[in-house]
């Protein structure tokens, strides 16, 4: 049986490899559906320490990958299909196959929220995107909207400035709760323009989208607006479903974790990450949870010895 | 490796080809596609081509291309056969599950 395997592949999973690695117990990580997690969806990364003059996101996710492997931790690229105890650990089958250890770090983070709507399913990529960084490309001198009024819409609205002739950002409230210096850079880039008070609450078109339905939220009136493109960046979900039933959720579906620890309440089962944690949501803090994660399942493995 | 395919070949290529056609459209720039393009060039050295050919289209270079059959997101899988748009998928997968949406095309 292994010492631990880990799950999921951001800042806290390669975190947490490094960690087990450099304390000899030989970790085994699964990469999962989305390797390098949320940061392989952004562009550039200002706020994570070491980097004077930022890091583009996918690039700081390949370099933690090297960091994990230089200390041979294993990796394997498949998606986790399953997590249960068994006697003296867990048991994980991915591709068929089952792997046994005796901890278990779980970092499967977050995935962006939807709108929740069914015509944006329908039209997810025809003009429904997830990743601007991926799709801005096909909105040359188009006009898109963004929604959402944190950080993430912010970067969004700004890096889409770059090919479509209009961003147009709408956010449910009356102010933004990403950080200033993202918030001037919208309030001063002439390519945007900023709709409060408003939600999108239908997405329009037969085979690509060609309009939304804007709704004020103080008078409840609604509008159609032409639009070629829907980016949505309104908040994560927990990526949970492997442990439903198994771990304590908190009301928003996150791990409940005991404060000041990586600890859940299965021993030797430990999260850290995105997915236990609803409230600062960085690379740096994800990262310094996937270390304290595999530092409590190293004290778990000496003190069960 | 995957065939390479563009706005000069693939009318031969692709729409006058006697087999179906998994097309990956991508761009160096989007992190997903660098995830999708060692599996599909893996897949298509699994896959005997006389059942489905594999290849890909870099959005960049073959905007006529992109435009013409409305991708609008990358990555996305478009599967030809006798000329027409028979599937698509848009998005990043693991290699598992990019066999299993080949597989009726493979039999």
């Amino acid at each position: 049986m292994r010492n631990v395997i880990i799950i999921g592949s951001g800042p806290a999973g390669w975190t947490a490899a490094i960690y087990a690695a450099r304390a000899d117990l030989n970790p085994l990580l699964f990469e999962g559906a989305e390797p390098g997690g949320q940061l392989m969806t952004t562009t550039e990364v200002e706020n994570f320490p070491g980097f004077e003059h930022g890091v583009q996101g996918p690039d700081l996710m390949a370099v933690m990958r090297k960091q994990a492997q230089r200390f041979e931790t294993e990796i394997i690229s498949s998606m986790v299909d399953s997590l249960k105890q068994i006697e003296g650990g867990f048991e994980v089958t991915a591709a068929g196959k089952a792997y046994q250890a005796k901890t278990v770090i779980l970092s499967t983070g977050a995935t962006a929220r939807r709108l929740g709507l069914e015509n944006e399913k329908r039209l997810y990529g025809q003009g429904v995107s997830a990743c601007a960084t991926c799709d801005g490309f096909f909105f040359k001198n188009k006009n898109v909207i963004v929604v959402g009024g944190g950080d993430s819409a912010m970067e969004e609205s700004s890096f889409l400035t770059r090919f479509a002739s209009k961003v147009y950002l709408v956010h449910r409230r009356d102010e933004f709760r990403a950080s200033k210096i993202m918030q001037e850079r919208v309030k001063n880039n002439p390519k945007i323009e900023i709709i409060f008070n408003t939600e999108v609450v239908d997405i329009l078109g037969k085979d690509k989208v060609e309009g939304v339905v804007l709704k004020d939220v103080q008078s409840g009136e609604t509008r159609e607006m032409q639009i070629d493109g829907v980016f949505a960046a309104i908040g994560h979900e927990p990526n949970v479903s492997l442990v439903k039933g198994l771990l304590d959720l908190d009301e928003k579906n996150y791990v409940k974790t005991v404060p000041g620890s990586s600890k859940t309440n299965i021993p030797g089962l430990f999260a850290c990450g995105d997915v236990q944690d609803a409230r600062y949501r960085q690379a740096v803090t994800a990262a310094g949870s996937g270390c304290m994660a595999a530092l409590d399942a190293e004290k778990f493995l000496s003190d069960n010895e | 490796m995957a065939h390479v395919f563009s706005e000069s070949n693939f009318q031969a290529e692709v729409l006058s080809s006697s087999t179906p056609v998994a097309v990956d459209f991508w761009a160096v720039w989007c992190p997903p596609c660098r995830i999708t393009g060692p599996i599909i060039d893996e897949l298509a050295s699994e896959i005997d081509e006389s059942k489905l050919k594999i290849g890909k289209v870099n959005v960049d270079d073959n905007q006529h291309l992109s435009t013409e059959y409305r991708v609008l997101s990358i990555p996305t899988v478009i599967v030809f056969k006798d000329g027409k748009e028979v599937d698509r998928f848009v998005g990043a997968m693991p290699k598992e599950a990019f066999l299993e949406k080949f597989k009726p095309y493979i039999a």
